[in-house]
């Protein structure tokens, strides 16, 4: 694991100076974050790189779990799906399941710290602890996207959340009328994570060689996971638009879920569609091959990110901090990373993609520019040691209610 | 060789940190945003006026103004989008004039396109309106005379020159920026302080603004030495 010093040719010493300035401040401060696993999915990632930088730098940060049974964990994955939009049946006794597992969390997770740090839906009720805690400052870090929650699990959470003493969202799309602060903390990328950092010419070329594709000819690529929302069939339709003028090969890369039939469906709709075209190649990679993918990014000419619907979108994220020309739909958290005809390229259809890479293709100066801008922004605006700075303002912020504060 | 005359009291460079706080407020038309923007408290109308510079700081000069690039983008009046990134902003001394001037500019093209009220946005394409909360510190830079100020204006960051120049004028209410305040107030350079106060930082990216303070700040010493 990276240490924070490591940082500091990426960012420069003035911001990681910032950092220690602030966890200073928050000297004799425990900052206990609770979520439901140590390991698999963003927020078990996001905390085990995010725990140890904020203990480097002096502060008391920790992380515990709450328990669950499979009742427990089923009906809180229904919830995380209704509360992202997606049509779910939800039951009574999902909620009862739910209540019961939260009870005996309440009283057995040993909970102590100044700041409580509550991370998505799963151990949202410990906040009845509160008022036996009243020196202490409770967030709910909501890391779903909730811009359009299923109402009965939002009407379900609202009590609980309304007892907090602030809540943080990562778009501002996904905030919420609510009675309590709320703050914006955007996602981030680790530059020195095997996904983001530098390569050297043998890797990236070793994982060409390896999956086939030429080096003859510009490539364009979209890394998403075989999913409708993702559009991989769109992104087909965009490049048969481009190869009428502009001889290029297109990638469509990402992870396939075994246990999941609808990335089975759309995987096999996006081979159906991608026919016997040499140049297209659809590549099933497995979750947890991070340096590939990042050999693949870096091997693009344009990355395009054509979802029809997007949390954060941190595939673009990543493709920016490689000084990649982008051209992503405008969704989600796209249009807060893509400053059209600054740092990337916006679109909201199969025609306007295409017309798009074509551009980027035609005038490789432009792209190198554009690339060159979406790798600052993400410099200064989305990369790890910001979300360190966030956090530690947020806790912060709990012991200030004014808008200007003098440290 | 004459010395550099000593300041009163030194200059301390202080920065600032912002953290986004959501206001769960949005618009999805102009008459939504206008009524907001009138009703919002003043954090929010700096942060949507005073984003993009800090976020962009690196891009060529591009107006800071987020209604503006909404109404643009979004809601596809070009020409109200126009009168809102040409407002000024240098000439206004608060929050609540600058708010007045933005709810002016809008009403009077309401008043002449009353259409642009029937355009709405799609979902997920509203205005979401932000509060920004600023956290201000001191750094270890101060400066006595004008070869210390230039060598520290040279070494701070980008975020402390934000600060002196935009924040502090607009802000924190001071009126002038904190540069031409002290080298007036403390070094009585007060045609050099006057040249600080006259530009427009918002034409300028914040490192080409950066460079300008230095060249102006060293065309006074080399003026200074040999008198």
């Amino acid at each position: 694991m990276p240490k924070i010093t490591e940082y500091e040719p990426i960012v420069g010493p003035n911001t990681i100076e910032e950092l220690r300035l602030l966890a200073g401040k928050l000297q004799g401060k425990v900052i206990q974050n609770i979520n439901s696993t140590a390991v698999g999915g963003g927020v078990a990632e996001i905390l085990n790189r995010m725990v140890p930088l904020l203990q480097e730098l002096g502060m008391d940060a920790r992380w515990d779990f709450i328990k669950g049974g499979e009742s427990f964990f089923n009906a809180t994955k229904k919830f995380h799906n209704a509360l992202h939009g997606k049509a779910e049946e939800i039951t009574p006794q999902m909620f009862e399941a739910f209540t019961e597992t939260s009870q005996r969390n309440i009283d057995e997770v040993k909970l102590y710290g100044d700041v409580m740090l509550i991370h998505d839906p799963q151990p949202i009720a410990l906040i009845k602890k509160k008022d036996s805690m009243p020196n202490s400052k409770w967030i709910w870090r909501c890391h779903i996207d909730v811009s359009t929650p299923n109402k009965q699990v939002w009407d379900f959470l609202m009590p609980f959340i309304n007892h907090y003493d602030g809540a943080v969202f990562s778009a501002p799309g996904f905030s919420q009328p609510l009675p309590i602060r709320q703050f914006l903390i955007s996602p981030s990328i680790d530059p020195l994570s095997d996904k983001n950092k530098d390569l050297p010419q043998e890797t990236i070329d070793a994982v060409l060689e390896k999956y086939h594709i030429p080096s003859d000819k510009p490539i364009i690529t979209q890394i998403s996971r075989f999913d409708y929302l993702k559009d991989p069939v769109g992104v087909i339709e965009a490049y048969r638009l481009v190869k009428k003028r502009n001889n290029c090969q297109l990638i469509i890369a990402g992870g396939t879920a075994t246990d999941d039939p609808e990335s089975t469906r759309v995987y096999a709709e996006t081979r159906e569609a991608a026919g016997n075209d040499p140049d297209i190649h659809i590549l099933p990679i497995p979750s947890g091959s991070d340096l590939e993918i990042n050999a693949i990014q870096r091997a693009s000419t344009v990355i395009v990110q054509k979802s029809l619907r997007e949390g954060f979108g941190l595939t673009v994220t990543e493709a920016l901090w490689k000084a990649k020309p982008v051209v992503a739909s405008s969704t989600g958290g796209i249009p807060l990373q893509v400053k059209h005809k600054y740092s990337g390229l916006l679109c909201h259809s199969v025609s306007g993609a295409a017309f798009a890479i074509k551009q980027l293709l035609s005038s490789p100066e432009y792209a190198k520019r554009l690339g060159e801008n979406g790798h600052e922004h993400v410099r200064q605006n989305f990369l790890l040691t910001r979300h360190l700075k966030d956090y530690m303002l947020l806790f912060l912020c709990m012991y200030h209610p004014e808008d200007i504060i003098y440290l | 060789m004459t010395s550099l005359p000593k300041a009163k009291e030194p200059f301390k460079f202080y920065t600032q940190i912002h953290i986004p706080e959501l206001t769960g407020l949005r618009a999805s038309n102009l008459q939504e945003l206008l009524g907001l923007i009138k009703t919002v408290p003043g954090s929010v109308i700096y942060y949507h006026t005073h984003r993009f510079l800090q976020q962009h700081q690196y891009l060529s000069p591009e107006p800071p103004n987020d209604f503006a690039y909404w109404i643009t983008g979004i809601i596809g009046e070009a020409e109200l989008g126009e009168a809102l990134y040409s407002i000024d902003t240098i000439q206004y001394t608060t929050i609540r004039e600058l708010r007045d001037e933005i709810i002016r500019t809008i009403e009077n093209y309401i008043e002449k396109h009353p259409r642009a009220l029937q355009r709405f946005t799609m979902p997920g394409e509203e205005f979401h309106f932000i509060k920004s909360v600023s956290f201000v510190c001191q750094t270890p830079y101060t400066a006595s005379d004008l070869n210390e100020f230039q060598a520290a204006l040279q070494r701070v960051t980008l975020e402390s020159i934000y600060f002196h120049m935009f924040e502090a004028r607009l802000r924190i209410g001071k009126g002038i920026n904190d540069f031409s305040n002290w080298l007036e107030g403390s070094l009585s350079e007060n045609k050099l302080a006057n040249k600080i106060a006259s530009l427009d930082p918002y034409t300028h990216t914040m490192e080409n603004l950066r460079f300008t303070l230095v060249k102006l700040i060293e065309k006074q010493i080399v003026s200074s030495m040999e008198k």
